[in-house]
């Protein structure tokens, strides 16, 4: 089934900062690459797909070689390519740093091969092997368990995703700032792992539509890739109303819902990860008249990237660190007009008329809670083996932000593969 | 300031550097613009009687970004009519007395080549050069390669052109031969005053995989055409250098081949070229190149203490030597600046794979390599260096393993990071010497 998106949205007001490389282009850049041995950028990708090999394939205008090599390693190279902090990863790993040359651009050269070889009317990349008998039921259709998914079909087992949004890819599809990806991007590579054989069933709710036991009964393996849940709340006075919206919800809104045509005015976003800053860079790329983050420790303690923090300042986003909310301000008739928060002391009214919270997702009690023997850490984390998503249940697996709190896509990526691996290992 | 002007055989130039008979030489207007950019002469483009051309007629190996490292080309001589380029040289030498204008014949019959060469003498070349090089189109109609690759009927051909012209004559070889020096010295037997070469290798320069064509493609087939640019500079040098090494060549060498700025320059007249001529560095860039080529040039040999280009003609040919009189004895190893290495970890690749295993990386890779050259003497190698930009990604060389064959170094992006240093100097020890005292035979062999 083919997800249809609506024509008019925010997120295409966005532009890709960093769009798709001409072939010459990409052959510039795969030139310049060293081919180094035992290359570090490998040992940088939490995928580890062989780096300097699909680079030296562009090179030699063999792109069709170098998507099966990211491939191999990496099913939702296409996406990773686009979403992976790669200045923190493989770009960040590449000996030119120590040179102190420009790295090689391996997230754009990654999306040339990957973009190009999975273009309507290419031969497949990939056979499937023979059905096996062998039946996988997969919660959720994010990045984790497309992956899984993705790998078990190419071995010729069953692989049935359920996915309780109408619009399967997970983060990929609501999540992502749409200069990197848009949803309907997203949702291409879906179509893609669905060639391999892959089954989604969209709307469709564990605890409501489907039910852990029926899974463990009717299926040989069930992998949990839930993701994270809704956005966190402050739970402080006046937090009730219109104007605060959960980060999460509020970049899923813009990026799938039709367009409202609103006008952002002053936005406050509170937090200092990697959501916080995603958040205010849309809003100010959408024509906030003014986007400030407020951070309650100092800018050094930010888990969000410097790198995408710097991208944010070009845009005009300010900071505010050392700052702890106190309460929401209203007036009369109800409408947000500030945050007050406490500074060093003092306390301070930051006015607003819109604010997002970015303060991080609750976990999913209600889904372990389905599968006994599925166990939660104290973080509210599945608690899984990290090598192959092994749980306390036997016939239960799991990978992706439910076990790490919330990591890349490419680790979601990883988690899935591996278990994909084990579970072939383990029925051969 | 040096002098760079040259006497090529009584053709004189202000500086070495000439146009190769080829389409930047093809008309007055351009050889004009040439000497005005500072080019010493030109070789006019072949002259006989005029051909049609095809169309593509240039193709081109691009390699790792770099473009035209080799280029090829299967245009044959003038389209244009003689009288057209008659005209156009006698204009040039009136404008340009003291430049060298070099006409470059091709024509069959002694006849022709007596007519030829008469109307070119009369527009007031300084010399000619026989084209026997041609290794496409012309060849196959007995002219070009096909003379160059018959002594015999090189010599002839030579000594009719010589019956005939009261300017010097040059004969520029084809380098489709076995032995450069069979074609060098029937020239000289055929009484030639000077030596071109070398002219194209004939090639196919690529094929078009989707049309399954040929490059360069005309319409849906193509042929063999002529190779030359940087890449053919290596196997020129060997030519040139072979004839200069030879005694019965006496008479001065125009060196051609990948010439693409005053260090090709100053190495091919190092090996015994008097002038030389340039082609496809001028297609790719245009005149302007000559600037350096005079500017480098001149600054090379003031900085070498050198008073005239005449003085570098022919100095490195006393270093060569055949393989058998090289020295032993002599060795060099690898070093690695850990400070200036970034870790591609290259070198160790090409050791390990294409040389003689000797660079390893980690600290505990203590292991001996596969084979040693010379076992039992092997000592433990050195611990581990750590660089300050590559950390533990620095490899190490295991120096008593090390043979001294460059490929580290050769393969290392970063200049000045791998190094080759001396750890004996010459010892007199080589192979003709073995030979003669009955040493040269190694342990190891087949008759043990």
């Amino acid at each position: 089934m083919k997800s249809v998106l609506p024509q008019q949205r925010d997120e295409l007001e966005l532009k890709d900062k960093k769009p798709l490389y001409s072939a010459a282009e990409a052959k510039a850049e795969a030139d310049r690459c060293l081919y180094c041995q035992d290359a570090p950028c490998i040992k940088a990708c939490p995928t580890e797909i062989d780096i300097p090999t699909f680079i030296k394939k562009i090179a030699t205008d063999n792109v069709r070689g170098s998507a099966k090599t990211i491939f191999e390693q990496n099913l939702l190279g296409y996406s990773c390519a686009r979403v992976c902090p790669v200045e923190v990863l493989c770009v960040g790993a590449c000996v030119y740093n120590a040179w102190h040359r420009e790295p090689i651009q391996i997230g754009r050269l990654q999306r040339y091969a990957t973009e190009k070889a999975t273009q309507p009317g290419k031969p497949p990349l990939f056979t499937s092997a023979p059905p096996s008998g062998k039946k996988v039921a997969l919660i959720g259709a994010g990045p984790a368990s497309l992956a899984c998914a993705g790998y078990l079909a190419l071995q010729g087992h069953a692989a049935v995703i359920f996915e309780k949004r109408p619009y399967a890819g997970g983060l990929n599809t609501t999540g992502i700032a749409p200069y990197k990806l848009h949803a309907e991007d997203s949702l291409h590579e879906v179509e893609w792992v669905q060639s391999l054989g892959v089954e989604v069933k969209t709307g469709m709710e564990l605890g409501k539509d489907i039910f852990g036991k029926d899974l463990l009964r009717d299926y040989d393996a069930v992998y949990l890739g839930v993701g994270l849940g809704e956005d966190t709340k402050l739970r402080i006075p006046g937090e009730e109303g219109d104007g605060i919206y959960g980060a999460t919800a509020w970049i899923e809104a813009m990026k799938l819902t039709p367009t409202a045509g609103r006008k952002l005015g002053r936005v406050l976003v509170v937090g200092g990860g990697n959501t916080a800053i995603d958040v205010a860079r849309e809003c100010a790329l959408l024509g906030a008249t003014e986007v400030t983050m407020v951070y309650r420790r100092d800018a050094a303690s930010m888990s969000g990237y410097h790198h995408e923090m710097e991208g944010a300042r070009k845009e005009g986003v300010r900071l505010v660190t050392r700052a702890t909310p106190v309460a929401f301000e209203r007036d009369a008739q109800g409408k947000l007009t500030g945050l007050k928060v406490a500074v060093d002391g003092t306390e301070q009214v930051l006015p607003c008329d819109m604010v997002a919270l970015a303060i991080g997702q609750s976990k999913m009690h209600a889904i372990a809670a389905e599968f006994p023997g599925v166990e939660l850490d104290a973080r509210g984390c599945i608690v899984a083996d990290p090598t192959n998503g092994a749980t306390g249940n036997a016939k239960v697996f799991s990978g992706g932000d439910c076990i790490n709190g919330g990591k890349e896509v490419v680790n979601a990526v990883a988690d899935g593969r591996n278990t994909a691996r084990y579970l072939e290992q383990s029925w051969k | 300031m040096a002098d760079l002007s040259i006497d090529f055989a009584g053709i004189r130039s202000p500086n070495p550097f000439w146009l190769a008979s080829a389409p930047p030489a093809n008309s007055g207007e351009q050889v004009m613009r040439a000497f005005d950019a500072g080019w010493g002469g030109a070789v006019w483009k072949t002259l006989g009687d005029p051909i049609v051309n095809v169309s593509s007629r240039f193709g081109a190996v691009d390699y790792a970004g770099q473009k035209v490292m080799g280029f090829n080309n299967i245009e044959l001589i003038t389209d244009r009519g003689l009288e057209v380029n008659l005209r156009e040289i006698r204009e040039v030498k009136k404008r340009y007395p003291k430049h060298a204008v070099i006409a470059s014949l091709m024509t069959e019959t002694k006849e022709d080549w007596k007519v030829l060469i008469r109307r070119c003498e009369d527009a007031g070349v300084d010399g000619l050069e026989l084209n026997f090089g041609c290794p496409h189109g012309m060849c196959e109609r007995g002219m070009g390669s096909s003379v160059g690759q018959e002594p015999k009927l090189l010599q002839e051909i030579t000594a009719w052109t010589k019956e005939f012209a009261k300017t010097p004559v040059l004969v520029k070889l084809t380098p489709n031969i076995g032995d450069i020096l069979d074609p060098g010295i029937a020239a000289v037997k055929g009484g030639a005053d000077g030596l071109s070469l070398i002219n194209t290798i004939k090639s196919i320069i690529g094929v078009d995989l989707d049309r399954m064509v040929p490059e360069p493609r005309v319409g849906n087939a193509s042929t063999n055409g002529g190779y030359c640019g940087p890449a053919v500079k290596p196997i020129a040098m060997h030519m040139v250098a072979s004839l200069a090494r030879d005694p019965e060549v006496t008479i001065p060498i125009s060196g051609i081949g990948g010439i693409s700025n005053w260090r090709d320059a100053a190495e091919f007249i190092a090996l015994g070229s008097t002038s030389v001529q340039v082609c496809t560095a001028v297609m790719h860039y245009g005149f302007r190149i000559v600037e350096d080529m005079i500017d480098g040039l001149s600054n090379y040999l003031d900085e070498h203490g050198m008073t005239s280009v005449r003085q570098l003609v022919g100095r490195a040919i006393p270093g060569f030597r055949e393989w058998g009189d090289l020295d032993l004895g002599y060795q060099i190893v690898a070093k690695i600046d850990a400070n200036k290495c970034i870790g591609c970890q290259l070198c160790v690749a090409a050791c390990q794979d294409g040389a003689h295993q000797c660079i390893f990386t980690g600290p505990n890779d203590q292991q001996r390599p596969p084979h040693a050259h010379y076992p039992g003497t092997a000592k433990a190698p050195r611990p581990q260096i750590l660089g300050t930009q590559a950390g533990d990604r620095v490899p190490w060389v295991d120096e008593p393993e090390c043979v001294g064959c460059n490929l580290c170094a050769l393969v290392c992006p970063v200049p000045g990071c791998i190094t080759m240093v001396e750890t004996s100097n010459e010892t007199g020890d080589t192979w003709n010497r073995r030979v003669q005292e009955g040493r040269d035979k190694v342990p190891g062999g087949i008759h043990e």
